[in-house]
């Protein structure tokens, strides 16, 4: 006959605090340890400076600025719509997000937020879904296999290939997208690309509940997770996380409702928020995320003017030729188009003289521009605020007092990408 | 609360420090004309008028301009949704003020950019490094005198910078035989005029010595091979 025998294990957080008290006394020696910059648990090249004692840490050091690129200096020498490409470089997981974002901040400063054509806002909306749910399969996946469960690794990249193979249908490429253009997007949507979103949206939410059985219930995984890397709420503020990092610890605050743009105050969706703020927390939050990202992009299929087809030729850009490239053969037989492409071209766009800043809720977090432009083609200077960089700077308050194995654990949760870290 | 009355709030608190709310795009600016008080205003910001959160900090290199450095601060308050930028400016010969690490903890990583990228100091910062250069770089690559293209450093092993090994080689050149510095100058160096600019290029492409050398704003003297 089967007996039920309860054993209490304490949480890891506690733990560690005890071992530090315990160990005060008999402290020795400190290890300095180096991890990273290409250590698998890192993401990328991230070297964190550890100070032990015993397995416990006393210190951490994130050194950033491996993939430094500069980024900002480039763009004050090239014109706004040849800084496209160098945005999917940024945080290369969600580079649709990135376009987006960008196209976004430099709409803001010529002042045509506003009048972007329906179709084209639904078409973005469903980029940056569609982009949050890749980043965040990843996110998660590579965060389950550094803690030890292989499989979901397996199960979300499994969905990701199909997100790459829509990417590849609607851009032409399955990495560097580049798909958005300043008041538009590079192309409609392509024949049949809105009924296999449809199919991908019915088996992301099958794979999903699979990882949440093999996950959220997990003894191993809640052991691992549960009270590791608490971040109060004020902390998270203070640090300025943003993202699920910030819904993690318990603020509810998305930057698609609190100051909405695009056409996402005609979507119906819900803002997932933690309650302690661990690592357990923020995996929940990302979870429930992709459920919302799913409910979002069905949402825009139903909704998106012109439908699928779009026969009755809604427009995808801004109808202003000094700011969007004219169709070829309009060139090859005009006058007025011939010039606007040449002066688009060779000077770009002119961005009135003033500053914006423009923040996007990208899959990481908040991934903002300040672009202050003193008019003409190329920006006078161009700031990425980004997530990665900003939610990174929290590691040495969130690592003390930690075991050793739990750094993975707090890693994987903060789920950083150092392409935008680095800039 | 708008952001305008905010900022009406502010310039009532301080005076003739802060300069009238200007709006541009819908955003709300405020100068503030002495940057000693940075704090003191941020401080304020954050207690009374509900600004709780620092979403970035950055700067601009008023290359020509006095004063040449400006550091613009964006708050938002998390509760109200208000946003305020508040600049100020910089003077290069004092490049220094004061920190605001005491306000928000999210300033330390954006005030060791600034220092990185541009070379303003924050006072009172307790760990101004270096964060995305390295250690020892003798430049701040954000600056506006400083070359696209990068200059030369003496830092041994760190700090190369060495023409690059393919360069003037037959893959990275294709028509016209100039390597791509020369076919496509973008390096824009204030106080060259662009016929001063368009000579040296020239001469670049004909003197076959200098291709795929750093192109920066003085003449660059070869750099001797490696001991």
């Amino acid at each position: 006959m089967a007996t039920t025998q309860d054993i209490e294990i304490r949480d890891s957080a506690a733990r560690a605090n005890e071992a530090v008290d315990e160990l005060r006394d008999m402290q020795g020696e400190k290890m300095v340890l180096n991890m990273g910059p290409s250590h698998p648990a890192t993401h990328g090249v991230l070297r964190i400076v550890l100070e032990l004692d015993g397995e416990v840490i006393t210190k951490a050091d994130p050194d950033v600025g491996y993939l430094h690129r500069g980024d900002e200096k480039i763009a004050e020498n090239m014109t706004y719509t040849q800084f496209i490409p160098y945005t999917d470089r940024l945080d290369y997981l969600a580079p649709l997000a990135n376009n987006v974002a960008y196209a976004l901040a430099v709409e803001k400063a010529l002042g045509i937020e506003k009048a972007l054509p329906p179709r084209c806002q639904y078409i973005r909306v469903m980029c940056c879904e569609l982009a949050r749910i890749s980043a965040h399969l990843l996110g998660l996946g590579a965060f389950a296999m550094d803690v030890g469960a292989l499989t979901v690794f397996l199960l979300t990249f499994t969905e990701r290939e199909k997100i790459y193979n829509l990417c590849e249908s609607l851009t032409g490429a399955r990495f560097t997208t580049s798909y958005t253009r300043i008041g538009g997007v590079a192309r409609d949507l392509p024949p049949g690309w809105c009924s296999a979103v449809r199919t991908f949206l019915r088996e992301v939410m099958v794979n999903l509940n699979e990882v949440e059985t093999l996950l959220t219930r997990n003894r191993i995984w809640v052991d691992r997770t549960r009270d590791v890397g608490v971040i109060s709420k004020e902390m998270a503020i203070d640090y300025g996380l943003s993202g699920p990092n910030l819904r993690g610890s318990g603020v509810e605050y998305d930057l698609r409702k609190a100051l909405p743009y695009l056409c996402y105050p005609d979507l119906q969706f819900d803002i997932p928020i933690g309650s302690v703020g661990d690592c357990y927390d923020r995996y929940l939050v990302r979870m429930e995320e992709m459920r919302q990202s799913v409910r979002i992009i069905g949402q825009c299929l139903d909704k998106i003017p012109g439908g699928a087809d779009n026969q009755i030729k809604e427009p995808v850009n801004v109808a202003d030729g000094k700011i969007v490239l004219p169709s070829k053969d309009r060139v090859l037989s005009g006058m007025e188009e011939l010039i606007h492409q040449f002066i688009l071209v060779t000077q770009g766009m002119n961005v009135p003289p003033g500053e914006v800043y423009f923040g996007h809720e990208n899959p990481k977090g908040e991934l903002g521009f300040y672009i202050n432009s003193r008019g003409g083609g190329t920006p006078y200077r161009l700031k990425i605020r980004s997530p990665s960089f900003v939610n990174l700077s929290i590691l040495p308050h969130v690592m003390q007092g930690h075991m050793m194995s739990d750094t993975v654990v707090i890693l994987g949760s903060l789920d950083f990408v150092m392409g935008e870290c680095d800039r | 609360m708008t952001a305008v009355e905010q900022a009406n709030k502010l310039k009532a608190r301080f005076g003739d420090l802060i300069s009238e709310p200007s709006e541009f795009r819908g955003e709300i600016t405020v100068h503030l004309t002495d940057a000693e008080h940075i704090a003191d205003v941020c401080e304020f910001a954050k207690r009374e008028l509900g600004f709780d959160y620092l979403v970035d900090v950055s700067s601009l290199d008023n290359y020509g301009e006095d004063p040449r450095w400006t550091v613009v601060y964006h708050l938002r308050g998390l509760a109200s949704g208000c946003e305020l930028r508040i600049k100020t400016g910089v003077s290069e010969e004092k490049s220094e003020l004061p920190t605001v690490i005491g306000v928000w903890r999210t300033a330390n990583w954006h005030e060791r950019e600034i220092y990185d990228m541009m070379g303003i100091r924050f006072r009172g910062h307790p760990d101004l490094r270096r964060i995305l250069m390295w250690e020892g770089y003798p430049y701040f690559p954000l600056r506006k005198d400083f070359p696209l293209a990068g200059k030369p450093s003496n830092v041994p092993e760190v700090a190369f910078t060495q023409i690059s090994p393919m360069a003037g080689g037959p893959f990275v050149t294709v028509a016209g035989g100039n390597d791509s510095i020369a076919r496509e100058p973008r390096v824009r160096i204030p106080g060259t005029d662009a016929a001063e600019l368009n000579a040296r290029i020239e001469a670049r492409a004909d003197n076959k010595e200098m291709r795929g050398q750093a192109f920066g704003p003085g003449p660059i003297e070869p750099k001797s091979s490696k001991p």
